[in-house]
């Protein structure tokens, strides 16, 4: 017997609607949280539904505006700096033959492969002592970090995959290596690139722990606007800046495979 | 190229030097004191993130073996599509909005008590709250199962399919192919996964904040604790070794795993 007669299509559909459960569930919770004006143990659903409290979070002076503007702000930058950076620097490892090319990709790995939040609060001290700490500057380059990583590993496969005939074909019909690139190896490598500026803004915007140690209490972000509201037990304003927060992580959820082809994905990290 | 490696240099070479050296520098010069005081205060904080990581890493690794394999040899079309489509949701979901996910979902009178108690599953005077250890594991795992699944799909799909259709033919099931053939050449890639996914859990800050409110706790939490309330670095960096030893290990592990392949073959 095996088990695929085991599962027989009503087995198949129960398993597949307990996963529908667990994935979604969570969500809808967040999604009734964010529109109950009152919701009291032990009714099972919202007493009273309405906008109230997205009325209440995106009030002149409730703090939202000023969060949701830092967040763009800061996410906007951290991508142009790590991208300005990650793309001369991709582009050498995937084509230039560079002496201790293992280890310069090592070194851009180092930064995922141990936990992070010993670095972020030794940053936050560096920062203290230079003045960055609770400045918007301060928050883009610790947002930076990550990002830069993630970009340089990206933007070298994205430059590996591209083809290295065509640029040879251009230089021979007279291209200058400049024109070359413009024209031959970025549009290839483009779809690559965009995935890692996606990557680096989505990293940024649900950043929490360098933030928290960087910017708090100056500067609010999303998050930190969430986590407070949370912590504070308003569990209609966390559940409205979560779903804010998801717009962008599910948006990108939805489309990250036309972004990232396979031959792109199959390089990274090589 | 430099500019780039300048910049990881400064905001990550630079920091982590600065923290193993507080970890070990006292006012007398060198000393192990920090990492002793560490280890006397926060030594259950430890050993409870090492047994949640653990338990969070066995659980997504069953599910995610469980998901792509399904996805890579399962026979049924229409439920391997929907299956595609929805484990992925999770996916780029921030760890601090799976933990407000968690504190509405997992709590007491959360949604998930509540289902079950509807469905008569659970009587209404035996519902607990998720909110320990275990909120812990299953967030960490909700949030990660999708992105090792990913992963590992990937990995799976790469698998020459002669290899298993061999197998098939030879009369192999499909759990067989599955832990016979398919798994062990996707397993680097497994390894990968996991290890990315225990280096992300010994780094959230957010979600053992939200959850757990005394002791035990992740070292994370501590660490955060142990420089908002008492500015000490030296403490808390000793705490941040800890963390480093334990990916470090398992790193090794790895390494050890993929050598031991190499010279097999």
């Amino acid at each position: 017997m095996t088990p695929s007669r085991l599962l027989t299509p009503l087995g198949l559909g129960l398993l597949l609607g307990l996963i529908a459960f667990i994935v979604f569930g969570p969500l809808l919770n967040l999604a009734l949280w964010a529109f109950a004006e009152q919701w009291f143990y032990p009714h099972t659903l919202p007493t009273v539904w309405g906008f109230d409290f997205w009325a209440r979070v995106f009030r002149p002076r409730a703090g939202a505006w000023s969060s949701l503007t830092n967040t763009l702000i800061v996410a906007l930058s951290a991508v142009a700096l790590s991208m300005a950076l990650a793309v001369p620097a991709g582009y050498a490892l995937a084509r230039l033959p560079l002496p201790g090319r293992h280890a310069i990709m090592l070194l851009f790995l180092l930064p995922q492969a141990f936990p992070n939040l010993p670095i972020f609060v030794n940053i936050a001290a560096i920062f203290h002592q230079l003045g960055l700490t609770g400045t918007l500057i301060g928050v883009v380059l610790v947002h930076a970090l990550p990002g830069l990583v993630y970009a340089v590993w990206i933007a070298t496969a994205a430059f590996a995959a591209a083809d290295r005939n065509l640029e040879e074909a251009a230089r021979n019909l007279g291209a200058t290596p400049l024109r070359t690139f413009v024209d031959v190896t970025l549009p290839q490598a483009l779809p690559g690139l965009l995935a890692a500026a996606i990557f680096v803004f989505l990293d940024s915007v649900d950043e929490f722990t360098g933030t928290f140690f960087v910017g708090a209490p100056e500067i609010t972000t999303l998050p930190l606007l969430m986590f407070n509201a949370s912590m504070g037990g308003n569990y209609q304003v966390a559940a409205i800046t979560s779903l804010i927060l998801l717009i962008p992580s599910i948006g990108f959820m939805l489309v990250i495979e036309r972004f990232l082809k396979a031959d792109v994905l199959s390089r990274i990290g090589r | 190229m430099f500019p780039a490696m300048t910049a990881v240099v400064l905001l990550y070479a630079l920091p982590l030097v600065r923290s193993l050296a507080s970890a070990f520098h006292g006012d007398d010069g060198l000393t192990v004191a920090h990492v002793v005081r560490a280890f006397t205060l926060y030594g259950r904080d430890v050993a409870f993130s090492i047994g949640v990581s653990l338990g969070a890493l066995v659980l997504i690794a069953i599910a995610s073996i469980a998901i792509a394999g399904y996805l890579t040899l399962g026979a049924t079309r229409w439920a391997v599509r929907v299956l595609r489509w929805l484990y992925r949701w999770p996916l780029f979901i921030p760890f601090v909005v799976a933990g407000q996910l968690s504190r509405s979902f997992l709590s007491t009178n959360g949604m998930m008590n509540t289902v079950l108690i509807e469905t008569g599953l659970l009587s209404a005077q035996s519902a607990q709250s998720f909110l320990d250890w275990r909120g812990l594991i299953l967030t960490f795992a909700w949030k990660q199962i999708p992105f090792v699944t990913l992963l590992l799909a990937g990995a799976m799909a790469a698998v020459e399919p002669s290899h298993s259709e061999a197998a098939r033919n030879l009369g192999a099931g499909r759990l067989r192919a599955l832990f016979h053939i398919v798994l062990p050449q996707a397993a680097p890639t497994l390894w990968v996964g996991l290890i990315l996914s225990l280096v992300a859990m010994l780094s959230v800050l957010s979600v053992p904040m939200m959850l757990i409110a005394g002791n035990p706790t992740m070292m994370t939490s501590m660490m955060a604790h142990r420089i908002t309330y008492y500015g000490d670095y030296g403490v808390a960096n000793a705490l941040g070794l800890f963390s480093y030893a334990l990916t470090a290990v398992t790193a090794w592990v790895y390494l050890r795993l993929t050598l031991a392949r190499e010279t097999q073959r």
